[in-house]
């Protein structure tokens, strides 16, 4: 297990500078920058704003001074929002899209494992095509439809929930955000599960605990759900950073002030230190939970034990 | 409401009469509650303000969200009352010498910071040196170039340092500044953010992190009580502002809102003020809440530039048939709809002191437009056998392309084939910026109430000259505009400069903008003539409801 974390950093450290490489040149390679607006600065202040972000220097120098600050833990200034440092903004945003993803992780593992579960069980009966019809409808449907129906029905018309804002995380005002994240991985989740679980029903060793005689229930819990749950696991290892990581359809429809609209509001305004942090943060998860789905794969299934 | 007070023009004016006239207005800069109107017991308004500012910093502001939070935390000498004419902020008087260039400022006793300490002439020198410091890097450093405040441009360029401005502190209480030429509006642009004093002590001490709740200090209505960015921002009253006995509202909440998740939460009770109305919902609004919706003019037009560098743009007689071609009235009625007004001078007719000339063809009905278009085009060589084909470059916006759409069908009858090209914003400012386009679309509001601000656009050296028009008259006569004392002259000039433009056609006036948002009934005092939409929340209150 050791020598497969560490095998794992040695990877990482190369990835993440190659990351870091790519988008900083990328970034740059975009049309216009930070400081074009829809006024016209006359040079003399363009040449101020510049040397005060140190664009006027080379590439490769400005490079330079951004891996030197990053080793230090430094994200830079942000070039849009003044007031603030990139270091400043994330850690004001990410407890939020870390909060709002969480929730809406656990509600997806629970519920759409259950709802896989209980349709494998009852294979091709009302509660199966029920919960079929509902992940369909969940799969099609994106999110900027959901969460704006999801406004309309419960805030506008019922009022039961307020329709945005985050209201330093009253459970009221994360409710709807939850629901609305959490309702598309769970149709997706509810599929996998479904069709994992029939399959698990269906082999060999599920057969001989039947002929065994062991109940039903235990035959379940204890044996089939553990590898019933690998697709799972393979599809939400990778999903988990997207989800805590924010998402700018559920923020902007809600109002958050979490990662995902930084993320994409940094791009628009060519927010190159923002966009750049950002980038490293959930690239760093990225390879993070990576690493954590190939450990929980072997604790699941015995089969792929790492480092073995 | 009466206008109480006509905007200032100070040239030509007696200096003693200019600052009694003005003290009598002082009243109207807070909230004018008529009579027997009965209050909400809770005074708190929430404001959706478009997008989260850039900063709250006066010097660093950008763009209209931070303005508008800044004009609440903040005050200037002058400021404005709720129709947008100038009145004496935080100076309570002032006196301009003979040639004027002179400018000296008697900032108000009462006027203090929010943590109490006075507001001295001192803050004000600090707040104009460090928008025109090249450390500070403000954006917005020509706002000080205009005016010509003695060094500024050369302090701007690193020339000189920035004590050398042209500001001085004659008392704690005696502000003077200097300019190297007469400017006529001057005081009217000291309602502008990037004049605001900010608190020396306070900025010296905390460098960037005093504009953060707990450390800012503020001399306006309000402080700053909570900000999270892209949620909200939240002020609440300021006791220590001079005039707080008239204010009413206690808590203000700016959200960064726009579009339908803004329009959601106004329906769901959750606002009092929306920042735009989306224009797909106009229409339906308009009929199910006609109380709630107000729609104001603003202080911009907007227009299609023609790049007068590239062939065959460089005909006056193409630019003249295309802008003619193009029916105003159906824009203005089919496709835009909330009340905005055709067009045929650059600069809007809200604007104060100066009536724009009613120009040639703007009497003309469309048909006689539309021939007169013809003709031209076929002077200039063009028509059904050798149709002219051109881009009309915009950026991605549904508004935008219905207008695009409408005019390349107007443009049809004169045989000219038209490609639209759409580009994310930052991307279609630089092909704008650097001349890549051969028509496109552009929008302009004005940054101060007078013509200036609109004419100077099509001047050879400004940087928003995005047609690249080149006519010694029209700068000639702009700069003229700029020394002649008399109100009458200088009106003559912009007349003769929008003549000009007419003549030339650099850039097709379309509209005139407006400013459209639902405002919920228990909101009072919003004021229906700013044409530069500055919404004080000061001079607000919530009614009882």
């Amino acid at each position: 297990m050791f020598i497969f974390i560490l095998k794992r950093i040695g990877v990482a450290i190369p990835t993440l500078f190659i990351l870091v490489l790519l988008s900083f040149f990328l970034m740059q390679m975009a049309p216009g920058s930070p400081f074009t607006g829809d006024f016209n600065m006359p040079p003399e202040i363009l040449a101020n704003l510049e040397a005060k972000y140190h664009l006027d220097k080379p590439l490769w120098q400005q490079f330079a001074y951004y891996l030197k600050d990053l080793l230090q833990g430094d994200l830079g200034p942000s070039f849009k929002y003044k007031d603030y440092t990139v270091n400043e903004l994330v850690a004001q945003s990410f407890p939020v899209s870390l909060t709002i993803g969480s929730l809406a992780f656990l509600f997806t593992v629970i519920v759409g494992v259950g709802l896989g579960t209980l349709a494998a069980l009852k294979q091709n009966s009302w509660i199966d095509y029920t919960v079929m019809t509902f992940s369909m409808v969940g799969v099609v449907l994106p999110s900027f439809v959901i969460a704006p129906l999801m406004v309309l029905i419960f805030s506008i018309s019922l009022k039961w929930l307020p329709a945005g804002g985050w209201n330093d995380g009253s459970w009221q005002n994360m409710i709807l955000p939850v629901a609305a994240m959490g309702i598309l991985y769970v149709a997706a989740i509810a599929r996998i599960m479904r069709s994992s679980m029939i399959e698990t029903l269906n082999s060999n060793f599920i057969r001989t605990a039947r002929a065994k005689g062991l109940p039903r229930h235990h035959i379940i819990l204890k044996h089939a759900l553990k590898p019933s749950l690998l697709p799972v696991v393979s599809y939400l290892g990778p999903a988990f950073v997207g989800i805590i990581t924010g998402s700018v359809v559920i923020e902007t429809v809600f109002g958050l002030p979490g990662m995902g609209q930084h993320f994409v509001n940094g791009a628009l305004n060519r927010d190159y230190s923002l966009v750049l942090g950002l980038t490293i943060i959930i690239g760093s998860l990225t390879i993070l939970f990576t690493a954590i789905v190939d450990i929980l794969y072997g604790l699941i299934d015995p089969k792929i034990r790492v480092g073995s | 409401m009466k206008k109480p007070f006509k905007a200032l023009k100070l040239v030509g004016i007696p200096a003693l009469t200019l600052a009694a006239s003005i003290m009598a207005a002082t009243s109207a800069s807070a909230a004018v509650v008529p009579a027997g109107t009965q209050l909400a017991q809770v005074q708190e308004l929430v404001r959706g303000n478009g997008s989260e500012p850039a900063s709250i910093d006066p010097q660093k502001v950008e763009g209209v969200p931070g303005s508008n939070i800044t004009k609440d935390l903040f005050e200037g000498l002058v400021t404005q009352d709720s129709e947008g004419n100038t009145i004496p902020g935080q100076a309570e008087s002032w006196t301009v010498s003979k040639d004027n260039k002179v400018f000296t400022f008697k900032i108000r006793d009462t006027a203090k910071w929010s943590n109490g300490d006075p507001v001295t002439a001192g803050d004000f020198v600090f707040a104009f040196q460090r928008a025109v410091d090249p450390e500070t890097a403000s954006r917005y450093a020509w706002f000080m170039e205009i005016p010509t405040i003695v060094n500024a441009s050369a302090i701007v360029k690193g020339q000189k340092p920035a004590d050398s401005l042209g500001v001085k502190a004659i008392d704690d209480k005696t502000f003077q500044v200097t300019l190297e030429q007469p400017v006529p509006y001057f005081i009217k642009m000291l309602a502008h953010q990037t004049t605001f004093p900010v608190p020396r002590k306070v900025v010296e001490k905390l460098g960037d992190s005093w504009t953060r709740p707990g450390n800012m200090v503020s001399n306006g209505a309000y402080k700053l009580a909570d900000w999270r960015v892209n949620e909200k921002i939240v002020l609440e009253r300021n006791n220590n502002y001079w005039n707080n006995n008239e204010t009413v509202i206690n808590k203000v909440t700016y959200l960064p809102l726009q579009n339908t998740p803004e329009l959601n939460r106004y329906k769901a009770g959750e606002m009092d003020m929306t920042y735009v109305i989306p224009i797909e919902h106009f229409k339906s609004l308009k009929k199910a809440s006609p109380n709630e919706v107000k729609v104001t003019p603003y202080l911009g037009t907007y227009y299609y530039s023609f790049n007068t560098q590239r062939k065959p743009f460089d005909d006056a007689r193409v630019r003249k048939a295309l802008s003619y071609a193009i029916d105003r009235d159906a824009i203005t009625q089919y496709v835009k709809g909330q009340g905005e007004k055709s067009a045929y001078t650059f600069t809007p007719d809200t604007i104060s002191g100066f009536v724009p000339p009613t120009t040639a063809y703007s009497k003309m009905p469309q048909a006689e437009r539309n021939a007169q278009a013809k003709r031209l085009m076929t002077e200039a060589g063009y028509g059904p056998d050798k149709p002219l084909e051109l881009e009309i470059l915009y950026n991605t916006d549904e508004s935008h392309k219905k207008i695009a759409i409408a005019i390349a069908q107007m443009w049809k009858p004169l045989g000219v084939k038209v490609t639209l090209v759409n580009q994310e914003w930052k991307t279609f400012l630089d092909s704008r910026n650097d001349g890549k386009f051969e028509v496109a679309r552009a929008g302009w509001i004005g940054d101060y109430n007078e013509a200036s601000t609109m004419l100077d656009l099509n001047t050879s050296t400004h940087g928003q000259n995005d047609s690249q028009f080149v006519n010694e008259m029209y700068d000639e006569l702009m700069a003229k505009s700029r020394v002649v004392t008399s109100d009458e002259e200088r009106s003559h000039l912009y007349t003769e400069a929008e003549k000009i433009l007419a003549d030339e056609m650099p850039v097709a006036p379309i509209y005139q903008y407006v400013t459209s948002r639902l405002v919920k009934p228990h909101v009072g005092g919003y004021p229906m003539s700013n044409v530069e939409d500055n919404v004080y929340t000061r001079d607000l209150y919530i009614k009882k409801h």
